[in-house]
Formats: C-alpha cells, structure tokens, sequence
C-alpha cells in the first residue's frame, strides 16, 4: 500500500462527502414537489407527461396500487426491450448488422437491465445494435434507476408520515426522478466524458493502426452518453465488453475518478433525503456512517490483499502487488477502490477484472452484494436495503431498552419484521440456492475456467452479482448458456422485485401508523451507538448466512495459497 | 408486601415435576407452537431414524451419531423443561389460590327485593349471573358480585394476602365483593356478577398457571423473527452438502443438523414462553393482576403515567401545619379554639390540628363531656363543623361558608363590646391569607368566635416522601407524569411543582381525564392510569393500561385491564418496570442467541470442511482437539445454555432507570459483546472435558 494511493482512496471520500448534502438538500426539494433552478424548464414538460398519462401530481396512491404501477411499468419495459433485441436484425441503427439476439441471452439480458443489474452475458461490441444500446439498454439504464429512487422515495415517505394511507405517486416520483435528477446530471457527465476522450457517435466502427502496424477494428459508437447513466444510475452495463477497463469507456484518471463519484453519488445523498424528509437530518448521516464504516473496512481489506500480492509469485523473484488482470493506468488502490465501490452500490462496471484478484481481494467484492448491497447500494435500492436492515435490528436490540421497538417514532410490529425478513431472505436463497444447484450438475460447471475453490468462486460470484442485483462479472465463468442465462436472469428479477414488494408493503404499513414521540425512554438512532448497531447487524445477519460458502471458496483459496498450493487450470 | 411465598428457583417441588412435564410437551401439537423448537424436533427423528438404521447396518461412527442425537433431544428437552419450569412456579401460586375455591354453600334470594329471611341453600358454583344471594358474619361469599343492600367488613387476605379487613357496601366506589373472600361481620345482599369458573380468582389461576395464555403481540413478531431466522439458516446449510460435493467430499448428516440446530436461535426460542409467563407471574408476585399479556407488554411502553393526586403523590389527608390569626388575636388564641373546634372532629385534618396545637403552644386536649361542649358536625350545607361551649360557639370550615357565615351571626347579647365585629378590613385580611395559603398549594380553613374571625388554620397537602425522586426517574425512562386533581388550578399548581410532576390536570372530572387520554393517545402516546370509581370506567377503559383499585367497583375492575389487589395507585411505577423487564428480557435473549452463531460457526465449519480442504483447519481458532469433539461440544453447549438461562429468563433482565441510549449500551455488551465471546470460552471448555471424557 503507498501514500499515493490512500490519498487517493482519501480524495474520492472526501468528494462523495462534499456531494452528500447539497445534492440531498436539491433532490428533497424535487421529490416534494418544491422549486428548483431546473422547475423553469422542467415544470411544463413534467406538466404535459402527467397530463398524457392521465395523472396528477396531486394524487397519491396506496403502497399496493404504487407497486402494482412499478410492476406494470417494469412489464411494459421488460417486453419492450426483450422485443427489440429479437427483432433487432430487422430493425434501423444497426451499421454492423447485428443478428437478432436468440432467447435465452435476450431473456437474460433484459431481465439483467430492467432489474438494475446490467449482468451482461453478451459483448456489447459484438451482439447489440446502437439501436438497442440506445432506445434499450440506455432506456434501461435511466427508468431502472428512477424505479429504484421512486421506491426508496416511497419508504421513506413511510417513515416520515403517520397515519395516511398514501405514499406517494410512483409515476411522478418515476418522472422526477428520471427528469430533475438522472437526465440533468446524466447530460453535464456526458459532456465530460466526451470531454475526456470517451466516443460519442453513431459512425461505424474504424479501422486503426497500432503501434506495431497491425491493422485493428476498433468498436465505436453512442458511448459517453450511455456510460454516464450506467454509472450515475448504478447499472454497470457498459458499452464495450472490456467495461471501464477500456480506454474508449474509461480514458483517463479524471474519468475514473468521477466515474466512481458517478456511482456513489445519488446513493449517497439518498441518506441526506431521508434524513430530511423524516425531519432529522442526523437519522440520514448515521446511516450514512454504518454504510461509510463497512465501506472503509472493505477498501482497507481489498487494497491491502490486492497490494500484499502472491507469495507463489513473489517466490519466482517477482516482487509487489497483484498486477494481474489490472490495468497499468489504474494501479492496485484505484483498482481495489474501484472494485469496491462498484460492488458496494449495485454498479458492476467494472475497471479491472475481479477473477484476477487475490482470493480475499476477491471476497471484499462479493461479501460487499452478500450483505445486499446496503453499502451505498444502487441508486433507492441501497437505502431501502439498508432500511430493511435497520428494522430488524431495531427490532432485536430495541427490545433491550425496555419498550416496543421504534425507529424515528414508528412502531416496528410483526407486520414489519415479516415483510423485512421476506426481503433478506431472497437473498440466500437466490445466492446459495442456485449456486449449490450449479457446483453439481456437469454442464453448468463445465462453463467455469479454473477448477478448485476459484471455480467455486465463479459460479457463487455469478449468482452472488445476479441477485444483489450489481452486474459485475467475476470473469472465467462462461455466463452465455442456457443454464446460466435462465438462472442468473431468474436470480435477478427475484433480488429485485421479491425484495421491492415487501419494501412496499413496509412503507404502506409504516405511514398508517402514528408517530410516537421521542422522549427519554426511546433509543436514539442517530448516535454512534446506532451505527455500531447497524454495522453489527448487517455483519451478522446479512453475512453470516454465507460464512459456508466463502470458506469453501476465497478463504479456502486463501489459505492454500498462503500454504503454496495451487489448483492448475484443466485438473 | 407479597403474601405469596417467592419460591426459590431451584425448589424440588417445581423441579421434579417439571421434568415431567418436559416429555409431556414432547407432544407435536404442543411443540408446534414454538417455531424453532418443532424444527428441532423434526430434525431430531430425522437423525433418530437414521441413528438407528446405522444401528442395524452397523456403518457410520455410532457412538458419535449416538451423542449428537442424545444432545438434539436433550435441546428439546431442556425448552420444554423451561416452560414447564416457569409455569410451575405459576402453579405453585395458584394452588394456594385454589383453596380458596372451595365448595361454598350459597344463601339465594328470590330475588333483589326479596325477603333477607328466606332464602335456598345452593351450591356456590351453581350460581348465575344476576342471582341475587345474601352473605352474613362468617360467610365465604360465593362468587364475583356488586353489593346492593348493605354494609360488611370483608377479610380479603384470599386475594390481597393483606390480613385487615376492608368494608363493602352498597353504593358509591367499594361495591364489589370477590368469592372466595369471607364476611366478618354486618351482612350484605349481593349481586352475582361472574358465573361459575369465570370468577376473579378462576381468572387469576388461569393466569398464573399460563393456562389461558395468548401469545402478545411482540411475542408474535419475535416467533416471525426466529421463525425467518430459522428458514435463513435452512438455506445456509441445506446447501452444504453440494458444496462439499463440488469439492469432492461429503458431510453426514449429523453434522449437518448439529451445525443448522445450533445456528438457529434455539436459546431464545426455547426460553420465550417461559419469559412471559415469568413476566405474568412478577405481576401476580406483586399483587397485580393483568388480564392479558398484551397489557403487560403495553405497560413498557407507556409514554404518560396519570396519577390521582390524593393517596398516591400526596398523603390521603391534609394537615394542619400553621396557625394565621388576624391583627388583634395571637397565634395561641386562634390554636386554642382551633384545637376546641376540632376535638371532636375525627377527619384527619381535626386531628391533626389537635396535634399541631399541642406541639406548638403545648395546648392539650380536653374531655369534651367536662365541658359540656356541644359538637357540631360537618354537613354538605355548611360546610362546617365546630362546637358550642359556655355559650360561646366556634365554627371553622372553608373560608368563603365561615365569611358568608359570621355575616348572618348575629352579634350575640352579652359578648364582649370589644367584639371585633364583622370589620371588612378583617374580611379582607382572612381574604388575603387564604389566598397566600392556596398559592402555596395549601388549604385555607378559617375559624371564627361567636360571629368574630380568629383567623386561618393552613391545612397543607404532604407530598408523600421519595415520590420526587420516583418522578425523577420516570422522566429518565421517558416517561411524563401528570397528577390528576380536584382542586383549583392554583393549589395544583403548587402541589405540582412540589412533587415535580410533569404536568396536571385540575378540577378534574371524568369528561376531562378521559379528554386528556385521548388527547395524549392521538399524539401517539400510550397512557396509563389508575382509578377505582365508576365514574373512572370511562378512562380506565380508553387507557392503553388501566388499573383498576381491587377496592373499587364492579364498573372500574371490568373497564381496566388490570387490577391491583393491594389497591396502591403508586404500584404503576412497578407494572410499568415490569413491562419493560419483559420486553428487555427477551431483547437481550435474542441478542445473546444471535450473537453465538459466530463462535458455532467457528467451531463447526472447519471441523466439517478439514476432511477435503485440510486448509481451512486455521480457521479453528478455539483449538478444539478435534472435528467430532469440535461439533459435539457446540451442540452441548447449545443445549446447556438453555439450562443456563433458564433463571435469567425467570427472573428477568433487571431494568435500571437510565435513559435509553446508556441502557442499551449496557446491554449490548452484556448480551450482545458478550454473547459473542461466551460460547468461544464455553465451547472450548466443554472440548476440554468431552476430549478428557473420551467421549469424541
């Protein structure tokens, strides 16, 4: 580890930590409806879409008729993106003549984008038109992650009301979302990227020369525009298969720098927003700590692991880090903290390959989406993760101070606790289940590359990513079968949506209830008390679960690299 | 204060049988209402059966499968042996309660206006609701009713264990008689009120021996928490075996059970029932007695505590605690006739003027028969009392009757030419201390002479001693107190602030208190309060907890949720102790049982791994000498902390009232750092002794 690199590590905190509050104080503004510098614009095109859909941003709806919207609206968008990737061949801006993408990828893929995840079973190069990149997977990229903050909204307006029915209007929050907070951001970011060197076009791919006079294809197309959504909207999807590790996506340390900033931006001032809206601006940065606490731990542990290196290669004289599968640009920290924060929220871009890390460089990654990516998470989906968490410790620890637990005056009863367990089961399920399914049958661990724990690793990473809703690739592991294409697509929908439906049912039945007032007798949520609380809770009850699995994997992959053993390829 | 024997934790009588009843419960039916132990349950025939196919076909390491199995059930077991425990403590109570529930013979009017001297001899518990029965000096009265006729001492040491007796009579707030209690003297014509095996005392045994127990509502939620838990921990190691698969290995299934058991929050599942029917029972130790367990729970978070000013924040009575005479009359002549006046007056402010005059100018008593003084009683018309004596006659009473009174006097012939007359600069100054006395929170009495004014007696509330402190301890646990009064705003004022309530309410009537709960209930508050008239059935029952005096009436004792047999408002503070004392119990449990997981996983993982990836033996921090004693002692340990806890579960985590944040600091390193670290320490040891025994 080098000063150098800390003090980059140093840097990136330091402006995610700046962003926190001006952009919390501006996105409360905007999903309650008040006026910011963009109203003057924005207002009468907000106005005309509510008026083309028949709605108003004076109603509101019951929590069931908010998520019965959602699911439509995620229907509509499934069907339609599924649609044009069939039918893409047929189908105008395709330069390259992409043929139609067959059914089992298509059904994969559009499930990895409507749920946020950006799983890419594909090569964006090499399958996808720039008509499907652009009216497909961009669309995606925007309306998952609006879907996401709208549902975080509707939470928090959980907490922060009693005794109402209504938690708000999920096509409103969709279209304040997407029109105040994505696009605005998304357009300035594009701008510099494009700024920076990233193409933005919709030319044809070009020939080029390269050092050693071979003549090379290089992939061209509409990119800075789509990689300022993936990133900002926590997608990961990127343009190029080589992701952000590809100097057209990811040029310069600038790039790299706001592109992780890109990540944790709105995930971060989420926190500000709920601390805002429930009227406590303090319950919004204790959150903030828990998720900044195991952040730090997981950067400190991945760079140390990625800068202590292997002693088998340091045995064959070669000194330093782990270099492999990292690019020289990046270096080790910018690569760990990029793994980390790409995994923390439910990005999955990715800078550098994980499956080349060391096997506990490896872990952070994976132990960051077991946890349910409530480390900043995806845009919305980390702070109603988060929030989940936070009820059931609350509801264990509450206990102790001698009253019926409550968080932020609201009761916290078996309908809650119920719902909360409903979501964090999902997650193990779809994690361990199909990873235990698929370490068995033959064909599917056919498709790992290495055998042994790092094999193990590839397939609990692939449905690890799949579900927690992220999209990074471990790598090694062929994703594009039938077998993976339907699971890891199942295991998807399934963290995503059977983690929002109980969300939502939490949120109707928070903001029907009274709010207790505080007094002396309730337990404050936001002291350091609360955080060692909350981080205590997530480690234990999120992580624990998977203890098994990660020593049959990175820890046992570990250890007998620490012992000098190996697990040759083809053995 | 209690008159049941606390029975010690470990008494032979409770014991003994419940070992017993620890197999009883091995029941399916009886098991499936504990989640996580009916998983444990079915898990254990399932290693059962294959424990003894092994047996016939002779493979497989028996004596190891053979322990495991033993210690599952020993699991079970000891869950059950906790609940039996809990409610045998219960049963021991209510068996003292029983006997008063012996056959009673009943004397059964015709009816309410019957003749008292014909009635039907019948069998106490063949008596209906609305039977109307007469009870006489000697008589166990039959069943719950509502005195109609009369007046009767009453020995109620049944139900209170308080030996004195207390007076019934028909009419105003002490109406309500309990079978089971005995007439002492006088007679009373009664009204059943409760059917046979529905009385108070067939309530509290239920109660008591967790018969009619009904889960509470945070019972509920927790069982959905461990029952989640539980399901977690199915996927975590159902999907083990293919793990292991992968890596060219495999794991029995013992192991596999005996790592999921242990996972699972089997502590607190198996100590949950008995935490509530212990809280019922500390209830009951209390001489309180809560209708359901909902109100137990509801008492811990009560946000606003109502207490009736008189009996619980002050003495029942005021006293005498200065003498105010007007210019032109010292101190001793108003005590003199002061003390005259009040000879003869038993209330307890006559006595203690009677005593203050003594105690400050050494005025003593005087036979009232020497004198030949006439005493005149209080009545609701006057408003005074006093006395007439060598022909001059002494009033005292509340100021304005004494000043409306000395205007109509008429000066009597033959009095002093001195006399004072009806001088409005007197009436004026009586006028000013009275009110001087009532900013203070006190009670002006005035006295008056044969038509002239003497001065004014201050009668003073005794806030009752250390209630400053209780209240002070009640704003740490969060809690506000309001002091419900029938005085004018001024005096509650000033009582108030000498007790340091938080708040009052003054000239307090049930339309206003039942207005104040539900004003604090729409803020999201949870009241409490105590009352015993009819006319608090209103409020008793719109309080989230209400407790109803066991000295009150029919109405109070039905409207409330719960009902203090000692009949101490003051007893509030404890139920709400109590409430918490559950909630904090269970709290604390649950964090113990979670927070052992890490020390499991430690123990079994690699002892179930090490066979195919000897590597991950560094991961076996505890040393434990090897994976089959590894695995063994951690289901020992699972099963012997049940045992462990049981008297903690009993007796309940204890509360300190201490504001929230500092009590679950504490608490979290107690059940929470240390629930982490306990089983590292406990484990290892239990290897120490299994690898001593040879037993693994």
């Amino acid at each position: 580890m080098t000063i150098n690199g800390w003090i980059q590590i140093a840097l990136f905190c330091a402006i995610i930590l700046a962003l926190v509050k001006p952009l919390g104080w501006y996105m409360t503004r905007v999903f309650k409806g008040e006026r910011t510098f963009l109203s003057p614009v924005l207002r009468p095109v907000e106005a005309w879409l509510y008026k083309l859909a028949g709605t108003s941003d004076r109603e509101e709806q019951h929590w069931a008729t908010y998520a019965v919207a959602m699911l439509l609206f995620n229907l509509a968008g499934f069907l339609l993106l599924y649609a044009l990737q069939r039918f893409q061949a047929s189908l105008p801006f395709n330069p390259i003549g992409m043929s139609a993408v067959p059914a089992p990828l298509a059904f994969n893929t559009t499930a990895s984008f409507v749920t946020n995840t950006n799983w890419q079973n594909y090569g964006g190069e090499s399958t996808m038109s720039y008509l499907v990149q652009m009216t497909g997977l961009a669309v995606q990229n925007f309306v998952s992650a609006a879907t996401g903050i709208a549902l975080a909204i509707a939470l928090v307006r959980g907490f922060a009301r009693h005794s109402v029915r209504s938690v708000g209007n999920f096509w409103v929050d969709l279209t304040r979302a997407t029109l105040y907070v994505l696009l605005p951001i998304a357009i300035v970011f594009t701008l510099f990227l494009v700024w920076q060197g990233v193409p933005q076009t919709l030319g044809n791919y070009f020939e080029a020369t390269t050092l050693e006079g071979a003549r090379q294809t290089m992939a061209a197309g509409p990119m800075a525009s789509q990689i300022a959504i993936k990133m900002l909207g926590t997608n990961g999807g990127g343009f190029l298969n080589a992701n952000a590790a590809h100097p057209f996506e990811n040029p310069t340390a600038l790039t790299n720098l706001f592109q992780m900033v890109a990540i944790f931006a709105i995930g971060a001032a989420l926190t500000n927003v709920f601390g805002r809206m429930v009227g406590d601006q303090r319950q919004g940065w204790a959150i903030f700590s828990a998720m900044g606490a195991l952040f730090l731990v997981g950067v400190t542990v991945c760079y140390w692991a990625e800068a202590s290196g292997n002693p088998l290669v340091h045995a064959l004289g070669v000194d330093g880090g782990n270099m492999e599968g990292k690019e020289v640009r990046f270096g080790i920290a910018l690569s760990a903290l990029f793994a980390v924060v790409t995994t923390a929220a439910s990005c999955g871009a990715v800078n550098a390959m994980h499956d080349s890390f060391t096997a506990l460089g490896g872990m952070i990654p994976m132990i960051n989406m077991q946890l349910g990516e409530v480390i900043i998470g995806g845009v919305g989906a980390g702070l109603y993760g988060v929030l989940l968490f936070v009820v059931i410790a609350i509801f264990i620890a509450g206990l102790m101070v001698g009253r019926t637990p409550e968080y932020l005056g609201k009761k916290i009863e078996a309908k809650e606790v119920k719902m909360a367990l409903l979501a964090l089961l999902v997650l193990p399920l779809a994690m361990l289940g199909f990873t235990a399914i698929s370490v068995v049958m033959p064909s599917s661990v056919a498709s790992i590359a290495n055998p042994g724990p790092h094999g193990f690793s590839e397939i609990l990473y692939a449905f690890t990513s799949a579900a927690a809703n992220n999209g990074s690739a471990f790598g090694g592991l062929t994703g594009n079968t039938d077998w993976y294409n339907a699971t890891l697509g199942l295991a998807m929908l399934m963290g995503r949506f059977l983690m929002i439906l109980p969300a939502m049912a939490i949120a109707g039945s928070l903001a029907a209830k009274k709010t207790v007032p505080a007094s002396a007798g309730t337990f404050p949520t936001h002291g350091g008390l609360f955080v060692g609380l909350l981080v205590g809770s997530i480690l234990i009850i999120g992580g624990l679960t998977f203890f098994p699995a990660l020593a049959v994997g990175p820890i046992v992959e570990h250890l007998s690299m620490m012992q000098g053993q190996t697990f040759g390829s083809g053995g | 204060m209690s008159h049941i024997k606390s029975t010690s934790l470990f008494d032979a009588r409770i014991l003994v049988p419940a070992i017993g009843a620890s197999f009883a419960k091995l029941d399916p039916r009886t098991l499936a209402g504990n989640p996580v132990i009916f998983v444990v349950a079915v898990v254990s025939v399932l290693t059962t059966v294959l424990f003894v196919r092994d047996l016939v076909t002779g493979r497989g390491d028996l004596g190891f499968s053979f322990q495991i199995n033993v210690w599952l059930w020993f699991t079970v077991l000891f869950a059950n042996f906790a609940e039996a425990v809990a409610e045998g403590r219960g049963k021991a109570q209510a068996e003292s309660l029983r006997r008063t529930r012996t056959e009673t013979q009943a004397k059964r009017l015709a009816g309410p206006d019957a003749d008292l001297s014909v009635y039907t001899m019948v069998p106490g518990n063949s008596l209906q609701i609305g039977d109307v029965v007469l009870v006489e000096s000697g008589d166990i009265i039959p069943s719950d009713g509502e005195v109609i006729e009369g007046v009767a001492s009453v020995n109620e040491a049944a139900i209170t264990g308080e030996s004195a007796p207390v007076i019934r009579e028909s009419g105003g707030d002490r109406s309500a008689v309990t079978g089971g209690t005995q007439v002492l003297s006088d007679w009373m014509r009664v009204r059943i009120t409760a059917a046979a095996g529905s009385t108070f005392i067939d309530r509290m045994i239920a109660l008591v021996e967790g018969a009619s127990r009904q889960k509470t509502p945070n019972e509920i939620a927790l069982n959905i928490l461990l029952a989640g838990m539980t399901l977690i921990f199915v996927i975590a190691t159902a999907t083990i075996p293919s793990f292991a698969a992968y890596a060219g290995g495999s794991i029995p299934v013992i192991v596999l059970v005996a790592l999921f058991v242990t996972l699972i929050p089997t502590t607190i599942g198996a100590l949950l029932s008995a935490i509530g029917i212990a809280g019922m029972d500390r209830l009951v130790r209390f001489n309180v007695l809560a209708m359901s367990g909902r109100a137990v729970e509801a008492a811990g978070d009560v946000d606003t505590l109502l207490l009736d000013k008189t009996g619980t924040i002050t003495l029942g009575n005021r006293q005498a605690t200065e003498f105010r005479p007007v210019r032109g009359v010292t101190a001793a002549e108003l005590a003199d006739a002061a003390q005259l006046a009040s000879l003869a007056d038993e209330t307890p402010e006559g006595r203690s003027i009677v005593v203050l005059a003594k105690e400050k100018y050494g005025i003593r008593a005087r036979d009232m028969a020497q004198l030949h003084a006439h005493f005149v009683p209080f009545t609701a018309q006057t408003r005074m009392s006093g006395v007439d004596v060598d022909g001059s006659s002494i009033r005292k009473g509340a100021v304005d009757s004494i000043l409306a009174y000395v205007d109509t006097v008429p000066i009597a012939a033959g009095s002093s030419a001195l006399k004072l007359a009806v001088n409005p600069e007197i009436m004026r100054e009586v006028k000013a201390i009275a009110e001087e006395i009532g900013k203070s929170g006190g009670t002006p009495l005035a006295v008056a002479r044969d038509g002239a004014l003497l001065g004014v007696v201050h009668l003073k509330d005794i806030v009752k001693g250390g209630i400053r402190e209780r209240f002070a301890e009640l704003r740490r646990m969060g809690i506000r107190t309001v002091m419900i009064t029938g005085d004018n705003p001024m005096t509650a004022a000033a009582i108030a602030a000498e007790a340091g309530v938080d708040d009052f309410l003054a000239q307090a009537t049930p339309e206003n208190k039942l207005a104040l709960i539900r004003e604090e209930q729409a803020k999201g508050k949870l009241v409490a309060m105590c009352g015993d008239g009819t006319n608090d059935a209103p409020a008793l029952a719109q309080a989230d907890v209400g407790v109803a005096m066991n000295t009150g009436t029919v109405a109070a004792r039905e409207a409330g949720n719960m009902v203090d047999l000692d009949s101490d408002p003051t007893k509030l503070i404890e139920i709400v102790e109590i409430g918490k004392q559950l909630l904090m119990t269970r709290g604390a449990l649950t964090t113990f049982s979670i927070a052992n997981d890490i020390a499991k996983y430690f123990a079994i993982i690699p002892a179930m791994f090490v066979a195919f990836y000897p590597q991950l033996g560094v991961l076996n921090v505890m040393g434990l000498s090897t994976p089959q004693s590894a695995i063994l002692s951690a289901i020992i340990f699972n099963a012997l902390i049940i045992i462990a806890l049981i008297p903690l579960a009993l007796k309940g985590v204890r509360y300190h009232a201490v504001g929230a944040a500092s009590l679950l600091r504490r608490n979290l390193l107690i059940y929470g750092l240390g629930g982490i670290l306990v089983p590292f320490v406990g484990i290892k040891a239990i290897d120490v002794i299994v690898t001593a025994l040879g037993l693994a």
